[in-house]
């Protein structure tokens, strides 16, 4: 039976035949009437087992027909209204289907079709934007496909708002929502589920709150007054645990201002490492903070502009003694011979070896930068080698125009340490080209201005650095002019992209640069242009990863520029799927309205000799693909649409 | 696309949504693959017009396949070699037609191949619907009827037909007294024996009832089979079944001493059934509009059994529809949940009336029927949840149908402000103002959808359709306020 409680079954008093208790019924069932007899009377001619039988089919039905409810539960509590208003019909259905397609994963379908699992993040961010809630029924679906893909958990979690979380309290398959951030939270709303709630509720959350609930809060309190925000979580920072610490602090980085400089400070001396280092980089991205002073102090030492001694080159180019630039330029001397060996190897091993995962460089390069050789010959007399690794022309160009001289700090001292910089450096790295490049990365970028006599940043690029220092020197601009957002930084340190290089792989100079990572501190509008300009120039074997950071949908002409290149492809003969990358980009990334314009290339054209066999199909099948993606974008855009 | 253009596609008012159509797919790659085909570039010459809508879709070969698909019923016909049905070219068109975008213009008149089909199975309707001689796999039509089926030779020859009816009540009577030896053996060895036993003994009985025409009897025997792995307490459960079909042998073998429609209900339970254009032409209908209140589909691995579940405005009766199918194919009849329908029902005979088949739909009554008046493009679903009772009266109901039919696992009912309460030994929907539970069905426990009951409820009252029984309460629809179906997974259960 079940837990349903049956009124007073056996008790009751039937009219007609004598009822025997149901459990012993069953028990002389279970052991068979031979073994015990039941506690019925067969009618004449019936055998015991009937008799049993029609027993229990009179009790059965009876105790079935006479159930009861059970006493009810106490039920969760209910979930937190959400204000947000619903997903138009059309929309929903969509959202449905998107979903639907994740549970039935496999390109079942043609090659020609839309990859409907692709667009699910596009989908959840621009419901987001408009900020709607997602209808309850899909909740369950919504949670499930967020638990399977990371990527989708910022988006789906802001669209599930308080009633996913609700839900992901009552079934632990969802824990990861309640373990997680709830990523952007309701920080881009206009109206945040959060925001509504008075300072005393919001006070309570904050003290009890689940993990996820307080990061939402957190990120919504920042948002709307940044020092409330900060007042909240230094009320009980010292009572956190280092993780959560950490992940607090880091949710800072998105509305940081330099009132919050005291108590980023403070946590310099916090007891959890990364602790320290994210508030010390949290200063470093605030050109007034104390810290950032520091470290433009400790970079000023290191670095220099010597504009106005062009003799000391062609004195020192036979390798005598070093100059003044250091004070340690004895050891210096015996190695000067080796210098131009040493800063030609440098370069070859700049090239030939692999990048290695350290910051924003690709193409980083290995070993100690320009002080393979000697660590404290090369090092310490900047200027003695580099004459004899100079070809006349250059030597006569150095000997007009200033150049930067480099001299990497001797040690990282305590004082360091506390604003941040990490002692050891990576296995390959030389130490002391690893300080620099930390000390520069935390300079405010328009000290260099100042220094180097008012020079705009693409001057200063500009300048020869001597002693091969310029990898790391530019590597580490790159970095602070990301961190600090710096457009005019980033702009200069890019270059333009007709030179830009085509693969990593030659000019070593240029492989200090992460292209990508400068052109997310652009204008949407000028990555779009420079990126198109970049793919006129050398196609899309390299564009992939810049593609990636372009705003969507494509601007133009970076839209007309894919497009063209794909098509250039396509006549020069080789096979969609090289180009599988860029191609599934541009279904998520492309202008939809550029759909009219593609239909034209979905035709199967003529097979052309030369052509590789098939090609023209399976381009006309890409491009089919690629156009009923843009549609169903539009299709998707336009339900979302309010108006 | 304006109301007046829905309202000439659609005499009924009748604009699916997408989910109905979704809801119609065989399988989850059928409803992925029909949502790829939804698009407009897909499709040529497509139409819509009356109960009607068509299209060709480009496949991978040269010649385009021909789709289209009759709203009543709904039927399909493609010329795709799918052997899913509806094919996922059928659901696309339908998707592509529930957008509403133009990419399937209203009006016109279907082209020459899509028209004769139409024309044939209207036609088909009409003889059916008028109780022709020839009844043809009508809506509703059942299987395992096989030699009471009245075919157009039994028409002509209504003494043979006899015979053959009485010859399969004989041999059905010879399963029921083998089946009641069997269970008197059990329950004279004693229950635990069947554990042990294992399930060759009970295979080859079920094999029996087969060879004894009486499928009923076969699927009684084969949830005996089931009911020792089925955790504690199973000796009571089995005890239980073992009464009831030992209920049933003896109601089939003193058929005469029955009342007449306790007769029809033990002649089912066996597994006689009426054929369809007979039950149409002999008994009864029942006009009302009827709101489909739920649909499951489960299958026994050989057969895909679809139920839908129907409540008449005027009448208040409830009303099951079933159809069948081969496994991997969706069955024919597929009214999505939500659809009032103006029809004819003919109930078939028994001592507590559910099942029925449905007969000709009235087209273009709704509108002289009070006015639902969705906006357009919702289609005619009714806004807002069905009325319904609360967790006693819905025991009470199944009770009171239970003295008619003793062997009712359920009986389908709206539950009104309930609230699910999930928790580690079941789920509860639960009344907070009397302070009394119905447990949902344990057999319901896995089935994900009660966290969408859940996320629906926000932890307040729902309505919830769904089968009360006693065992529980198993849900099937609830309303968000529209009609969303719970059952997407469900796999259990063969002919009840």
């Amino acid at each position: 039976m079940t837990i349903t409680t049956p009124v007073a079954s056996s008790t009751s008093t039937a009219p007609t035949a004598p009822t025997a208790p149901w459990d012993d019924l069953v028990a002389a069932a279970l052991l068979g009437t031979e073994r015990r007899t039941p506690p019925v009377v067969p009618r004449p001619g019936q055998d015991v087992p009937s008799a049993l039988l029609d027993a229990a089919a009179l009790s059965t039905v009876r105790r079935r027909a006479g159930l009861r409810p059970a006493p009810a539960r106490p039920g969760p509590d209910r979930a937190p209204e959400d204000p947000r208003p619903a997903l138009p019909a059309a929309a929903r259905s969509r959202l449905a289907l998107l979903l639907a397609d994740r549970s039935a994963p496999g390109r079942g379908g043609s090659r020609s079709a839309p990859d409907l699992a692709e667009l699910l993040p596009q989908w959840l961010a621009l419901a987001n934007h408009h900020s709607y809630r997602v209808p309850d029924a899909l909740l369950p679906a919504l949670l499930d496909a967020a638990r399977a893909r990371t990527d989708l958990r910022a988006e789906a979690l802001t669209l599930g708002g308080p009633r996913a979380l609700w839900l992901a309290r009552l079934n632990p398959d969802w824990k990861f929502a309640l373990r997680g951030t709830a990523g952007r939270a309701s920080a881009s709303l206009p109206e945040p589920p959060g925001a509504a709630t008075a300072p005393d509720e919001e006070q309570r959350l904050w003290g009890e709150g689940l993990f996820a609930e307080r990061v939402s809060l957190l990120a919504a309190a920042r948002h709307r007054d940044p020092a409330a925000g900060l007042a909240l979580l230094s009320g009980t920072w010292s009572t956190e645990r280092a993780e959560d610490r950490l992940m607090f602090l880091d949710s800072l980085r998105d509305d940081l201002s330099p009132s919050d400089e005291p108590f980023l400070e403070q946590s310099l001396s916090d007891r959890s490492r990364n602790v320290r280092a994210t508030a010390a980089e949290l200063l470093s991205a605030l050109p007034d903070s104390a810290l950032a002073a520091r470290m433009a102090e400790r970079s000023r030492g290191c670095v220099s502009l010597t504009a106005d001694e062009p003799t000391a080159d062609g004195l020192t180019a036979k390798g005598s003694t070093g100059d003044g630039l250091t004070g340690k330029g004895p050891t210096g001397d015996g190695l000067t011979g080796e210098g131009p060996t040493g800063d030609g190897l440098t370069a070859d091993g700049l090239t030939a070896k692999g990048p290695t995962g350290y910051g924003l460089t690709d193409k980083r390069p290995t070993g100690d930068g320009p002080t393979p050789k000697g660590p404290t010959g090369d090092g310490l007399t900047p200027k003695g080698p580099t004459g004899d690794g100079l070809t006349a022309d250059e030597l006569a160009a150095s000997e007009r125009t200033p150049r930067i001289a480099v001299r990497p700090p001797d040690e990282c001292d305590s004082g360091m340490q506390r604003d941040g910089v990490v002692p050891k450096p990576p296995s390959g790295r030389g130490e002391r080209s690893w300080w620099l490049g930390q000390l520069v990365e935390a300079t405010p970028l328009d000290r260099w201005t100042e220094w180097f006599g008012g020079r705009g940043p693409a001057e200063i690029v500009a300048l020869p650095v001597a002693d091969g220092w310029q990898a790391d020197l530019h590597a580490a601009w790159c970095r602070a002019a990301v961190r600090q957002r710096s457009a005019e930084w980033c702009r200069a340190l890019l270059g333009t992209p007709a030179v830009a290089p085509v693969t990593a792989g030659e000019a070593a100079p240029a492989a200090w640069r992460d292209p990508a990572k400068l052109l997310s501190a652009l204008p949407a509008r000028e990555r779009a242009e420079w990126v198109a300009e970049f793919i006129a120039s050398h196609g899309l074997s390299d564009a992939f990863r810049l593609l990636g950071v372009c705003a969507v949908p494509w601007a133009e002409p970076l839209g007309r520029a894919v497009v063209d290149a794909l098509d250039i492809a396509r006549d020069a003969g080789s096979y969609p799927w090289s180009f599988s990358g860029v191609m599934g980009l541009a279904e998520r990334c492309l202008d939809p309205t550029q759909a009219d314009r593609l239909e034209v290339l979905t035709a199967i054209p003529d097979e052309r000799e030369g052509a590789a066999p098939g090609a023209g199909g399976y381009w006309a099948e890409a491009f089919q693909r690629l156009v009923g993606t843009l549609r169903l974008r539009e299709a998707m855009r336009a339900e979302l649409d309010p108006s | 696309m304006g109301a007046r253009t829905v309202a000439d596609m659609n005499p009924q008012g009748e604009r699916w949504t997408a989910e109905q159509v979704l809801a119609l797919a065989p399988d989850a790659t059928s409803r992925t693959a029909g949502g790829k085909l939804a698009a407009a570039g897909k499709w040529s010459g497509a139409g819509a017009h009356g109960r009607a809508v068509w299209g060709l879709c480009s496949g991978s070969g040269s010649k385009p396949y021909q789709t289209v698909v009759d709203l009543n019923g709904p039927g399909y016909r493609c010329s795709c070699p799918s052997r899913k049905f509806p094919c996922k070219h059928a659901l696309g068109l339908l998707l592509l037609w529930t957008s509403g975008e133009g990419g399937v213009p209203a009006g016109g008149e279907p082209p020459e191949w899509a028209g004769q089909w139409l024309g044939d199975r209207r036609e088909r309707a009409e003889k059916l619907a008028a109780g022709a001689r020839d009844g043809g796999p009508g809506p509703g039509g059942g299987t395992g009827d096989g030699a009471g089926k009245g075919g157009s030779g039994a028409a002509a020859d209504p003494e043979a037909a006899r015979r053959r009816a009485e010859r399969r009540t004989q041999r059905i009577a010879a399963g029921a007294t083998e089946l009641e030896r069997r269970l008197a053996d059990l329950l004279r060895d004693g229950l635990a024996s069947a554990d042990r036993a294992g399930y060759g003994a009970w295979d080859e009985t079920a094999a029996r009832m087969i060879d004894a025409q009486a499928p009923g009897l076969e699927a009684r025997v084969r949830e005996l089979t089931a009911i020792p792995s089925s955790g504690p307490g199973w000796p009571a459960r089995l005890l239980e079944e073992c009464a009831l079909a030992h209920l049933l042998n003896q109601g089939f073998l003193h058929l005469d001493g029955l009342p007449e429609k306790l007769a029809a209900t033990t002649r089912t339970r066996v597994g006689l059934t009426t054929p369809v254009a007979e039950l149409l032409a002999t008994e009864g209908t029942v006009r009302d509009r009827w709101l489909v209140l739920g649909r499951q589909d489960g299958t026994d691995g050989r057969l895909t059994t679809r139920r839908i579940w129907l409540r008449g405005e005027r009448t208040h009766r409830m009303a099951l529809l079933l159809s069948f199918s081969a496994p991997g194919q969706s069955p024919e009849l597929a009214l999505p949940v939500g659809l009032v329908l103006d029809a004819d029902l003919a109930y078939y005979p028994a001592a507590r009336p559910l099942r029925a088949a449905i007969g000709p739909r009235h087209e273009g009554a709704a509108e002289a029927a009070p006015p639902v008046a969705p906006p357009a493009a919702e289609g005619c679903e009714v806004p807002g949840a069905p009325e319904g009772c609360d967790v006693e009266t819905a025991l009470a109901a199944y009770g009171a149908a239970l003295g008619e039919d003793p062997w009712l696992d359920g009986w389908p009912v709206v539950l009104t402000d309930v609230v699910p309460v999930p928790g580690d030994d079941g789920w509860q929907l639960a009344d907070e103002r009397s302070g009394s539970a119905l447990p949902v069905d344990p057999r319901c426990a896995w089935r994900t959808d009660l966290w969408q009951l859940m996320a629906i409820s926000g932890g307040g009252p729902v309505t919830v359709f769904g089968e009360c029984g006693h065992r529980g309460f198993s849900p099937i629809t609830t309303w968000d306020p529209t009609a969303v179906s719970l059952i997407g997974t469900a796999a259990q259960g063969g002919t009840r």
